[in-house]
């Protein structure tokens, strides 16, 4: 620092990637002067383990377990993600029943990463019993997911063409008990917080995004809809059993952390809501398509080495339609709990993907942190990476 | 001869005296841990001794033996003395605190402001920890201690204010005794304003929830005392429970009649005289420890700037208006 009037001296603060509040290996750099943040510069890739790379040398199913890694909160949304890339690839029909598993799962799933998200962004704040409220019944839904898929955090539990195995009457009483007590327990948690005069001081006006910002930076899910723009993919784009129940999208109004908060809170609701539906509503059958074991890939009518695509290819616009021809491609998205998770596969006629490519929405995510954090103080750092819920998994891939 | 004698009693009384305090200290972490559990829903200490009995005896023992780390790039000498200052200013503040009828160390006239000087003091520990751990995270912890210290310090003193103007005195005995001749035996009635800034200076002062802005775990991640370790680090943490003691016998003190009980009380349930001053006093002192846990268990933290205008825009003028109506009610009653 050139000057030396100790006054004006910016201090340089690493927050991350050791920091508690960070939730995985986010780093932030903030140049602060006395607590306010002058400048914030998020750094990522900590925890990069090339799950892109890897799926182009496993086989479409081997990919599958990797997709559990990318965003571990919430393993059976991503499973379900890439497999319906696959399946509209290939063009399998899933059976009934295995889309609304399906449905159930990914419901439980929300339910349960927001929960996560619920206990960790009130302990940032300094609610700590919050924390272990939303832990409990976490650990219930854990023991469900164990219960079906043999593993509670990575799951690895839709198929290409449906899931793995099915689902048994004592799991649908356990998990139908579950949703009948959980508005209460939401209740809970929001007598705890929702009225809580600091909790309203800490969130209310602070970290807002408004809602043409928040497309402009390709924002989703809770995070967009808390500045108030109707977009769910489960509603535009309705997978699975989703154009098959009733449901609410909430939406917030001001855009700031208590918006995202209330919107989340609001979603626990709701996904109660459709997991009640498909648990009336489910039928009986098969789970798994048929010869979805024995899938074949579309033949694309020229087998090209990949040695053989080089920088060149690319250089002509119709070299690149042909090359676009040849092989097909496809974009599958889902609502995962952080967003709009998307999976776009090109095929080239083998049994492993060409090219993987996801669409994490913690890594678009994590672009705003900056915009909001220039101006707050430190302790709204913290209130602001609560309220994006990214998970650096998904944002390293 | 004699000279020699009241040395040696006074060294004894007060080993014996602190020897009870610290051990209170102690099992008030256990309390903290044991009523917290029952809040969130856990068990807290279960494995050392019946219900976990023994825990706060081990935690010594543990953090005694744990290796003394002294990073590098510290000032050795400040950053050693920091938790010693911080434990002897809170522990000092006992010497004039009375538990009953004449058990005191040190009867003086000014007990009262002498608490709040010391009590003032301890801060120096925590800004020399923050800024001798050439640390950033440890040196706004520290900053911000200052400053709230400052500032919470003001509210606390001026709190105090309608209390001294009813009793007429500083001294901590009279203040007891005073509250006793009035028909509702405690200035909790009187002074429930000058209570209620106290209750709320006193959570920011010993920097427990929702004001442990200096700690602040998620933002600082242990704030002033990020780099200590073993017997260093446990010196604060007693430094912070006595502190806490210290803060809720003023209460007991000064708004709850001491180890008295109300007149009218006695007058409804006679029995209730025979129950000894110490039991008063330590339900009083224990209420206050549990309000704190309560409050930990319940409320998240405020922000800096909240912090700082709850201070100086609500606890100030409160307490200003306090004192005001005291001196006029005073007056004319």
């Amino acid at each position: 620092m050139k000057n030396n009037n100790l006054a004006e001296k910016e201090l340089i603060v690493n927050m991350g990637p050791q920091h508690p509040a960070t939730h995985g290996v986010l780093r932030l750099v903030l140049e602060v002067e006395g607590e306010i943040i002058k400048k914030c510069t998020p750094y990522i890739g900590y925890l990069h383990r090339g799950v892109e790379k890897l799926s182009e040398d496993l086989t479409y199913v081997q990919s599958l377990p990797l997709t559990d890694r990318l965003d571990y909160l919430s393993s059976m949304v991503n499973n379900v993600g890439f497999a319906l890339a696959v399946e509209k690839l290939v063009g399998i029909n899933v059976p009934e029943r295995a889309k609304f598993i399906r449905t159930i799962m990914s419901e439980m799933t929300r339910i349960c990463s927001h929960l996560v998200w619920l206990a960790t962004h009130a302990l940032d704040i300094g609610a700590m019993t919050v924390f272990l409220y939303a832990m409990r019944d976490r650990e219930y839904l854990l023991e469900l997911f164990e219960m079906i898929a043999g593993a509670r955090l990575t799951v690895s539990y839709s198929r290409i063409g449906g899931v793995r195995c099915d689902i048994n009457d004592e799991f649908l009483d356990k998990l139908g008990k579950f949703i009948n007590e959980f508005p209460d327990r939401v209740e809970e948690y929001e007598t705890l917080i929702d009225r809580n005069r600091v909790w309203l001081k800490r969130t209310k006006g602070v970290g807002v995004i408004s809602a043409e910002e928040a497309i402009n930076y390709g924002l989703t899910g809770p995070v967009l809809r808390g500045s108030g723009v109707y977009y769910d993919v489960r509603k535009f784009f309705p997978y699975d059993a989703y154009d098959q129940v009733e449901f609410e999208v909430p939406l917030g109004k001001n855009g700031d952390i208590y918006d995202r908060y209330r919107c989340r809170m609001l979603e626990f609701r709701q996904s109660a809501r459709i997991i009640k539906q498909c648990i009336e509503k489910i039928p009986s059958g098969s789970i798994l398509a048929e010869n979805a074991l024995r899938i074949r890939m579309p033949e694309s009518p020229l087998k090209i080495d990949k040695q053989d695509i080089s920088f060149e290819l690319y250089i002509e616009d119709k070299q690149i339609e042909s090359f676009i021809e040849k092989f097909p491609e496809v974009y599958a998205s889902v609502e995962a709990p952080r967003g709009e998770l998307g999976f776009y596969i090109v095929c080239d006629n083998s049994s492993k993907p060409f090219r993987v490519r996801v669409r994490a929405p913690s890594f678009v995510h994590a672009g705003v942190l900056p915009k909001l954090c220039e101006g707050s103080l430190i302790a709204d750092v913290i209130a602001n990476i609560g309220s994006i819920d990214i998970i650096l998994g998904e944002c390293d891939r | 001869m004699e000279t020699l004698n009241l040395i040696f009693l006074s060294v004894i009384y007060t080993a014996i005296y602190f020897g009870i305090l610290l051990l209170h200290i102690a099992y008030a972490t256990y309390a903290e841990r044991k009523i917290i559990g029952h809040i969130q829903l856990r068990l807290g200490p279960m494995v050392v001794g019946p219900h976990g009995l023994l825990q706060p005896i081990a935690d010594v023992v543990k953090l005694i033996f744990k290796e003394d780390i002294v990073p590098s790039r510290v000032d050795k000498f400040i950053f050693k003395v920091a938790p010693l200052i911080s434990l002897t200013a809170a522990l000092s503040s006992f010497a004039v605190i009375p538990v009953n009828q004449n058990w005191v160390i040190s009867e003086i006239d000014v007990g009262l402001l002498y608490v709040l000087g010391i009590a003032g003091l301890s801060v120096y520990g925590i800004v020399f920890a923050g800024w001798s751990s050439n640390s950033k995270y440890a040196f706004l912890g520290g900053l911000r201690s200052a400053a709230q210290m400052i500032s919470y310090e003001v509210a606390l003193g001026l709190s105090l204010v309608g209390v001294i103007l009813m009793a007429e005195s500083f001294n901590l005995t009279e203040i007891v005794n005073k509250q006793s001749e009035y028909w509702y035996g405690m200035f909790l009635l009187p002074q429930i304003i000058g209570y209620f800034v106290f209750i709320v200076a006193m959570l920011a002062e010993t920097n427990r929830l929702p004001f442990d802005l200096p700690e602040a775990e998620t933002e600082l991640v242990a704030g002033y005392f990020v780099e200590y370790s073993g017997a260093r680090f446990s010196l604060f943490y007693l430094a912070e429970y006595a502190a806490m003691f210290c803060m809720s016998a003023l209460a007991a003190i000064c708004f709850w009649g001491g180890w008295t009980v109300p007149p009218f009380l006695i007058e409804a349930f006679p029995f209730l005289e025979k129950v000894p001053g110490i039991v008063w006093f330590l339900l009083k002192l224990y209420f206050h420890i549990f309000l704190f846990l309560w409050i930990r268990g319940t409320l998240p933290r405020y922000r800096y700037d909240q912090l700082m205008a709850i201070g100086w825009k609500v606890l100030i003028p409160l307490a200003l208006v306090n004192i005001v109506l005291t001196s006029i009610l005073k007056y004319y009653l």
